[in-house]
């Protein structure tokens, strides 16, 4: 198969599975398998692709022009190829998952769950592998109408109100000021497409940059860079699957994984550097880390306190992006990959214990580790990872933003990832301690929740682990992402 | 019998609405309709080649010289109006049978086919005239027979709808034709292609400043531009199913291209947006729809309603796009025009596939049909992203072009408005997505099921089209940007 | 004294076109103002009937014959603007009649034709 044509499959195969899903509605176990085969054969084509994108090719698709300026193609770059990896490789962990949560909650509507759940994995795709920004955006938003039916899925006042905030703000910023700033970079650059080096180069002015790039970050609400981050702790109320992959993966990594693109492909980081009106960008993100994380520190509510720590770890990528400096830059993709199977690991968890022992909050946990001794494994290597203990993933990406910021003399971003990952600590380590130091009242009794629960969560915990031993693909695709950017514009 | 085409246009639907008042019958009357529905877009594709073909076509009606006698001229602008007016009365008539029947009582719906007709006649002539004085008689035509199609409506607040339609309606013909009046005194003609010639040598005289007002007052309340909207949303609410369908997608656009012909064509863009702060006013008013409407759109409680004061919303986006006066933004504006009649026939469709089942269209009477009529609601579901202005669908290539339009002239809080006006549709929209998908079907609701396939089909085509037409636009945007071209640089 | 008598002159010689705007402006007046549904629709043919006024202005010559080809008469007023309002006033009558109409159906669905009180009705149901 030609890499255009995997191209094209990882965006019909879940299509397809959308399509499918509702004709075995009233077939669980034949749904359900739908979705797995599905999920397989997503992960098995992004897989096939990465041997030709770590051999240096840049595997190509134009599809359609749908009004000149406006193309939709798509190109494989090192950052969207891990990001695909990343996302397919998850979804078939999160199905397993979602199999088990769903039937285990006794859920309504599971067909609907399923097929915009499949959706939203096509957007991600389509997010993932865009060739320009108008295909980025289009994809975008697939993602952010696809996931509203699953924010508000339990149908409850709570879940509606967080539905309407979802949309507002997703739909809102994406609208109000990414739009907008497509409009503007066609008008200044008279063209959309990525390219190594960026396309603003010399086009407009520095204030000019300044702004853009103001529009860019803030019209990606997904990244959930403060003060547009609130929908993303309303959005916890969806099932824990959705948290799980699309709130800590799909979505929020989706939002990330724009503006470290934007930054990289279209304005380009050299650009951004010699301006210097970009930044402010590391104040904001700073600012996002800490506060975010100070606020996590006073949440109860497991789940609450999981979404705090994600909008503060995005802004990890941010930050990796706003030093403008290829070292960073890798740090930055390191972490998207990190945090990834990290969080997926804490809310694999968090919804484990939802359904093992009814446990939501952390005062409740006193004594867990003893009835779900797997579940607790699992989180407390993901909350390792998040605070960036080696030997887990989450060191990574941290020591090479640390690194680059120490390089070019940002001490700011190094206060900032000091005083965050003491913080981290101080939010996650709590956890862990209650869980097996403290007992909790009552006869400790194994009560683990179902199998293809707790399969996922300790595949992806041990994934958290392998990932720091052999960092290869994720490394190899950071740093040819980072060589990429040294290509100087044209001219 | 191909040079007699752009007769054929307007006469076919003609005689159908004499014939359908003549059988009586509604079986035979909606046949009738179906017919010729069915061959008006034919025409209109057979013109839209020739045109494409070979320029203009230029069909003088009788023989008679275009000085004195009238004649029918169709260029890219008018041939993708005309396309577009007999397409939606192509895709409606299917539609039609069922919910006319539950709509009408049965001793009159042949009388309302016929009136449907006359109104599809009077607004293909509006589009096919050369000839200022024809438009207004055409005018007068689709207008008196869309009044009677609102006050057939169940409602008797149809009733006084239509009443006050027909008084504004009047007016803004009256208005119309009072300044083809004062532009015939003075350049001896009525001819649009002649009017544009001569007028460069009197275009600053008092009397043709004065035309130029009335004529833009009177189609403005054709077209319901904000503040001359009032009529539009009780007339839309109250009418029967079809005739909201068939005003919303065509009416108000063949009101809003009479306007761009006159503006663009006969006076001139130079004349009109240059040496008159026309471009201020417009842009003034066009947003002033657009967030006045829609804001009072997000409180209304009957369904209809919300999407009629919509309506006068996005065609706030159409003038906004005509009053820039460059190509991006004339051809945003078109691209619109068509957009948006595709995608309030599909919306306004669904709501009457709703009302056949559940018989009411207040929100509380349709919450949570969306349980019920999957499909149907999916289908409008679309079409309201596409009202958003969703990547992927026709709406948003209006929307791109609107605001590329606007930061070309350098208007970055143009492009601002737009954009954030977008919101206000999401909050309208999400209300009634809210409501026909969250809330528990109770009553009528809870045993409404899917519509029969002959409403179901031509609602999901519409639906379709709107995302069709967000990937391939070489219809619409391509032939947008062509009539735009045309338009700007005058009728010859 | 002599630009007064110009001034009178020319405003007295158009004196048509004078008739024409107080009819429309009285025309349109009614229609703004009154309340009761038949005196809008008088109003409103006022209004229509000063259009008619003013195109056939246009096209009257004085001392003008019909358009009838005769070798006794060779000064005609032009033909088209009367045929123009020949339409006009079908036109016209075809409002006039439907506005009616409407106004019957009106009156037996409301019991009556004063807008205040139709949409009194209207509101009070609601």
């Amino acid at each position: 198969m030609t890499p255009a044509t995997l191209i094209l499959l990882a965006l019909v195969i879940p299509t397809v599975v959308a399509v499918l899903l509702p004709l075995f509605a009233g077939r669980p176990n034949v749904r359900e398998a739908v979705t797995l085969i599905g999920a397989v054969a997503l992960f098995a084509v992004v897989l096939m692709l990465l041997p030709v994108v770590l051999a240096g090719g840049r595997p190509e698709l134009d599809v359609w022009t749908v009004v000149p300026g406006l193309k939709i193609a798509f190109s494989v770059e090192p950052l969207g190829m891990l990001f695909a990896l990343i996302a397919s490789g998850l979804w078939i962990a999160n199905s397993v998952y979602s199999i088990g949560y769903m039937r285990a909650e006794k859920a309504h509507r599971q067909t609907l769950f399923y097929v915009c759940f499949a959706i939203a994995l096509a957007g991600t795709m389509g997010v993932a592998l865009a060739g320009n920004l108008f295909t980025l955006f289009l994809f975008y938003e697939v993602l952010t109408i696809s996931t509203y039916p699953l924010v508000t899925h339990r149908g409850t006042e709570e879940a509606r109100n967080a539905g309407r905030l979802y949309l507002l703000m997703l739909l809102g910023a994406s609208t109000i000021l990414l739009l907008p700033a497509l409009g503007w970079t066609w008008v200044a650059a008279e063209t959309l497409d990525f390219r190594p080096g960026g396309i603003l180069g010399g086009v407009v002015s520095n204030t000019a940059l300044g702004l853009m790039l103001g529009l860019y970050v803030f019209g990606t609400a997904k990244a959930a860079v403060m003060p547009l981050h609130f929908w993303l702790p309303a959005a916890m109320v969806a099932p824990t699957p959705v948290s799980a992959l699309l709130h800590a993966v799909a979505v929020v990594k989706a939002g990330v994984f724009t503006i470290l693109k934007v930054t990289v492909y279209t304005f380009g980081i050299e650009t951004l550097a010699e301006a210097g009106t970009g930044d402010w960008l590391v104040y904001v993100a700073g600012i996002t880390i800490v506060v975010a994380s100070a606020i996590a520190l006073r949440q109860d509510n497991l789940k609450r306190r999981l979404a705090y720590s994600t909008v503060s770890q995005l802004s990890y990528v941010v930050l990796g992006a706003a030093l403008f400096t290829p070292l960073a830059i890798v740090g930055a993709a390191m972490h998207i990959a990190a945090h990834a199977v990290s969080k997926i690991t804490l809310f694999f968890s968090a919804g484990s214990l939802h359904t093992g022992t009814h446990v939501d909050n952390i005062s409740e946990m006193d004594g867990i580790g003893g009835k779900q001794p797997w579940t607790m494994a699992a989180f407390t290597v993901g909350a390792l990872s998040m605070i960036g203990v080696p030997p887990t993933a989450g060191f990574l990406g941290k020591w090479f933003i640390l690194m680059a910021a120490v390089a070019i003399g940002q001490w700011f971003a190094v206060g900032v990832i000091v005083i965050s990952t003491m913080l981290n600590a101080s939010y996650f380590l709590p956890i862990v301690y209650r869980a097996y130091r403290r007992t909790g009242e009552g006869r400790v009794t194994l009560s683990e929740a179902p199998w293809p629960m707790v399969l996922p969560l300790v595949v992806t915990a041990a994934i958290t682990v392998l990932l720091f031993a052999w960092p290869d693909v994720p490394y190899r695709l950071a740093e040819m992402l980072s060589q990429s950017v040294a290509v100087g514009p044209p001219g | 019998m191909s040079e007699h085409l752009p007769a054929l246009q307007v006469v076919v639907p003609l005689l159908g609405a004499v014939l359908a008042a003549l059988v009586r019958r509604p079986g035979p009357a909606w046949l009738i309709t179906v017919v010729v529905s069915f061959a008006t877009p034919v025409i209109a594709a057979m013109l839209l080649v020739q045109v494409l073909d070979g320029g203009v076509i230029s069909y003088h009606l009788g023989g008679w010289d275009p000085s004195v006698g009238i004649e029918y001229r169709v260029d890219v602008v008018n041939a993708l109006v005309l396309l577009l007016v007999s397409s939606v009365a192509a895709v409606i008539a299917p539609f039609a049978r069922l919910s006319v029947l539950s709509e009408v009582p049965d001793d009159r719906v042949a009388w309302f086919y016929s009136m449907y007709l006359i109104s599809l006649a009077g607004l293909l002539g509006i589009a096919i005239t050369g000839d200022a004085f024809n438009a207004f008689v055409f005018l007068e035509v689709s207008s008196l027979s869309s009044y009677a199609l609102i006050a057939m409506g169940r409602d008797r607040r149809a009733l006084v709808a239509a009443y006050q339609y027909l008084i504004m309606g009047t007016i803004g013909a009256s208005f119309y034709v009072i300044g083809v009046g004062l532009i015939y005194t003075m350049t001896g003609t009525l001819n649009l292609g002649l009017i544009a010639e001569r007028i460069g040598d009197v275009e600053s005289t008092r009397p043709v400043l004065v035309a130029l007002a009335f004529i833009v007052v009177g189609i403005s309340l054709k077209l319901a531009l904000f503040p001359l909207h009032v009529w539009l949303p009780n007339a839309y609410a109250y009418a029967p199913s079809v005739a909201t369908v068939f005003l919303a997608a065509t009416a108000t656009k063949v009101a809003i291209y009479l306007f761009a012909r006159f503006v663009f064509s006969v006076f001139g863009a130079g004349f009109v947006f240059a040496d008159l702060p026309v471009t201020e006013i417009l842009v003034v008013l066009s947003v002033a729809a657009i967030f006045g409407a829609s804001t009072v759109a997000i409180f209304q409680s009957d369904v209809k309603r919300m999407f009629a004061y919509s309506s006068v919303g996005q065609v706030g986006y159409i003038t906004l796009g005509l009053s820039l006066a460059t190509v991006t933004g004339l051809t945003g504006g078109l691209v619109h025009l068509v957009n948006h009649a595709m995608i309030k026939a599909a919306i306004f469709m669904g709501l009457g596939a709703v009302f056949y089942r559940v018989g009411k269209i207040e929100f509380d009477d349709i919450a949570g049909v969306g349980r019920r009529m999957p499909i149907t609601m999916s289908a409008v579901v679309i079409a309201c992203l596409s009202l958003v202005g969703v990547p992927g669908t026709a709406g948003f290539v209006s929307k791109w072009y609107l605001i590329v339009a606007a930061i070309e002239v350098g208007w970055w809080w143009l492009g601002l408005l737009i954009v954030l006006s977008s919101m206000l549709t999401v909050i309208y929209v999400g209300r009634f997505f809210e409501c026909v998908w969250f809330r528990e079907p109770a009553g009528e609701v809870a045993r409404a099921g899917e519509p029969p396939l002959e409403m179901l089909v031509p609602i999901c085509i519409l639906a379709a089209a709107t995302v069709y037409f967000g990937i391939d636009t070489e219809l619409t945007a391509g032939m947008a940007e062509r009539a735009a071209v045309a338009l700007l640089q005058g009728v010859r | 004294m002599n630009e007064f008598v110009d001034l009178a002159g020319r405003l007295v010689s158009h004196y048509n076109q004078w008739i024409t705007v107080f009819l429309m402006v009285s025309g349109l007046y009614i229609v703004i103002a009154r309340g009761n549904m038949v005196k809008k629709l008088v109003g409103l043919s006022l209004f229509q009937t000063s259009v008619y006024l003013l195109y056939l202005s246009a096209g009257k010559i004085l001392g003008g014959t019909a358009p009838i080809l005769d070798p006794d008469f060779t000064v005609y007023s032009h033909p088209l603007p009367h045929v123009l309002i020949l339409t006009a006033i079908v036109v016209g009558v075809a409002t006039l009649a439907l506005g009616l109409a409407l106004v019957v159906r009106i009156n037996e669905a409301y019991g009556t034709i004063e807008e205040d009180e139709i949409f009194k009705q209207d509101d009070d149901r609601a």
